[in-house]
């Protein structure tokens, strides 16, 4: 059920709005760190690359997502209720009391949500779980991580990789979310992992740097992984922290906007330039 | 507000955030005590370590986000005559890094001050991974290790200046959002590692608690009082070293206690009371925590109120309590 590249742009747009409005019913989130993928998850869930059935969200044969940056929960629950898990009004209760969309992905209470993340660096170990289970069981789905830029300064992150590597695991693709910003200030000031890609290289990974927010290499990059043969696939994804709302950010003096929601004053400037944007 | 009101909604006045009082604490003690070094892992904006950092910009380093790394540098750093003090999430430091506490810091007992912000369900809406509420617990279970707790801002200042004089490993846990206030402004308040602080007298149980539980535990005492219990408040700041002859007297002298604490009900504040009065003094004890889950996403207030951490609950368990003694 692979899209045009077109209608994926449409659902990438509807996915940054439903980010920004469910961040900001919230009052609390990270509307920056979410918009950033929204190419990557987009095309994940809407580009042909992941079979899954909303009815039945533990379907054994799935392919899987791991939000490992978990704090990006609204980019991956906006993707599960325009794929049809939930309705999309749920998605205004947000972090509120008894909502199963809590602030970071809880498998438990929200079908779909593959692993309980929010402790930063755990995910891509978590997916190596899932590619040596679908090993054992002889299965044929493939497993996404996204991880942060930031996020890689974990080490849990690099024991996750060699091990990858060691079993050759062609059915596991990390996308590095490369959005140049983690908490404090920028990625490459607070600890500089660059090159990434030279580092999963160096691992034993295929590797590729592509635009993170152009939705046709998005595609062409997760159609190549799918091609590789007998190592685990690093992409990493150059992307804008915020993406969508860049001059929304750059007028309030803060391209980072690090965990916290679009003001209910600039809400609707921001999805106006969401709306309007080109990508 | 009587009754239902959360263990944010006291009726004494919000005072800062205890992350903030530490935040502040330490930004003015950096002159005074130079060997103290800071060492961040991407959250100093949350931990308020930046405040030190932007002052005192040779002894602050950012690490990135790599908890274990960060408290591996503290054993170094402390091992060469630093004071390392290093800060992140409660759950991130003590449950990322527990090895590394056990092996870089507790086991060769180096002077490293940990601070462990966001803990509790106080934090609210960002949910069950972001909240520390097994840090205690982790934190006492370290050989060696001091064990902080504090109730309010004016607390959190002088415990501040006491776990960098005190020479050893220390654990601090902070909170995220603003709380009452339990100690006056106009003097420093009164803190002693490994010695409680009676804020109240009364002759018919004590309630004995810390961090946010505090204030809560003195609105209670005063509804416990208009239907005629009289309970001594004690605010336990320090989990470990317990203060022994504090909880003797409280048992001796009024007969039944009350635990209460924003924490899991195993290895906390609780754990620490009963174990204490089991050997030595045994009366009826009733604990008021958070049992034995994760918490969720939700207002703070929500989640306190849901979690059982108001005054009301307090003064619930203290009337069962007293009840017990005649039983
Ligand atoms: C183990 C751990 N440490 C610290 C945090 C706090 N934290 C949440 S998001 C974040 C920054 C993440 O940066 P990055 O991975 O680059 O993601 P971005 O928000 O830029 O997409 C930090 C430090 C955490 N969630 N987990
Ligand atoms: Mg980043």
């Amino acid at each position: 059920m692979s899209e045009t590249i077109d209608a994926l742009k449409q659902r990438a747009k509807a996915i940054r709005v439903d980010i920004l409005r469910s961040t900001t019913e919230a009052g609390s989130g990270h509307p920056s760190s979410s918009m950033s993928a929204a190419e990557v998850v987009t095309a994940l869930y809407f580009g042909g690359f992941m079979n899954y059935d909303v009815k039945n969200p533990r379907w054994p044969d799935r392919d899987r997502f791991i939000l490992s940056k978990g704090h990006a929960a609204p980019v991956l629950y906006a993707a599960m209720a325009e794929a049809g898990y939930f309705p999309k009004e749920e998605l205004l209760t947000l972090r509120k009391l008894g909502s199963p969309l809590e602030g970071h992905p809880n498998m438990v209470r929200l079908g779909g949500v593959e692993a309980s993340t929010g402790s930063l660096g755990q995910g891509l170990s978590i997916g190596v779980g899932h590619a040596l289970a679908a090993r054992v069981d002889g299965k044929g789905y493939h497993t996404y991580v996204l991880t942060g830029d930031g996020e890689l300064g974990e080490g849990q992150i690099w024991e996750a990789a060699a091990s990858a590597a060691k079993y050759g695991l062609d059915n596991l693709t990390c996308i590095v979310d490369r959005n140049h910003f983690q908490q404090t200030g920028a990625a490459e000031e607070v600890l500089n992992m660059d090159p990434i890609d030279g580092k999963f290289t160096a691992f034993g990974w295929h590797t590729q740097v592509i635009n993170g927010n152009d939705m046709g290499e998005v595609m062409a990059a997760l159609g190549r992984a799918r091609q590789v043969k007998g190592r685990p696939t690093c992409i990493v994804a150059l992307t804008h922290k915020g993406q969508g709302m860049l001059k929304l950010l750059e007028t309030l003096g803060d391209t980072n906007y690090h965990g916290k929601p679009i003001k209910p004053a600039d809400l609707d400037a921001a999805i106006a330039e969401v709306e309007a944007g080109g990508s | 507000m009587a009754g239902a009101s959360s263990a944010l909604q006291s009726r004494r006045p919000i005072g800062q955030a205890t992350r903030d009082a530490f935040g502040r604490a330490l930004e003015a003690l950096g002159a005074e005590y130079p060997d103290v070094v800071v060492v961040d892992a991407d959250v100093s904006n949350s931990t308020r370590t930046e405040w030190f950092g932007k002052k005192f910009p040779d002894r602050f380093f950012n690490i990135g986000i790599a908890e274990s790394n960060l408290v591996g540098i503290a054993g170094g750093l402390a091992s060469c005559g630093k004071t390392p003090v290093i800060a992140s999430f409660a759950a991130f430091i003590m449950c990322n890094a527990y090895d590394q506490l056990r092996m870089a810091v507790a086991y060769p007992g180096l002077n490293v001050k940990v601070v462990g912000s966001h803990a509790g369900i106080s934090i609210g809406e960002d949910g069950a991974s972001q909240m520390g509420i097994e840090d205690v617990s982790l934190a006492c279970s370290l050989p060696g290790f001091v064990v902080l707790v504090t109730a309010d801002e004016a607390s959190t200042r002088a415990a501040t200046r006491a776990l960098l004089d005190h020479k050893g490993p220390v654990y601090l846990r902070t909170g995220r959002p603003d709380v009452p206030k339990v100690y006056p402004d106009d003097a420093p308040a009164p803190f002693v590692i490994g010695k409680a602080n009676q804020l109240r007298d009364g002759s018919d149980l004590t309630i004995v608690a810390n961090g946010l539980m505090v204030a809560s535990a003195l609105d209670a005492a005063e509804e416990l009082s208009s239907s005629g219990i009289q309970a001594r408040v004690l605010d336990m700041h320090t989990v470990k070293p317990i203060d022994r002859e504090a909880l003797l007297a409280a048992a001796k002298e009024t007969g039944a206690l009350v635990v209460a604490e924003e924490h899991l009900a195993h290895g906390g504040l609780g754990s620490a009371v009963a174990m204490t009065l089991a050997e030595q003094h045994p009366v009826p004890i009733r604990f008021v925590n958070l049992g034995d889950t994760f918490g969720e996403s939700g207002t703070p207030e929500g989640l306190l109120e849901k979690y059982g951490l108001t005054a009301a609950k307090v003064a619930e368990a203290a009337r069962s309590a007293v009840a017990a003694k005649s039983a």
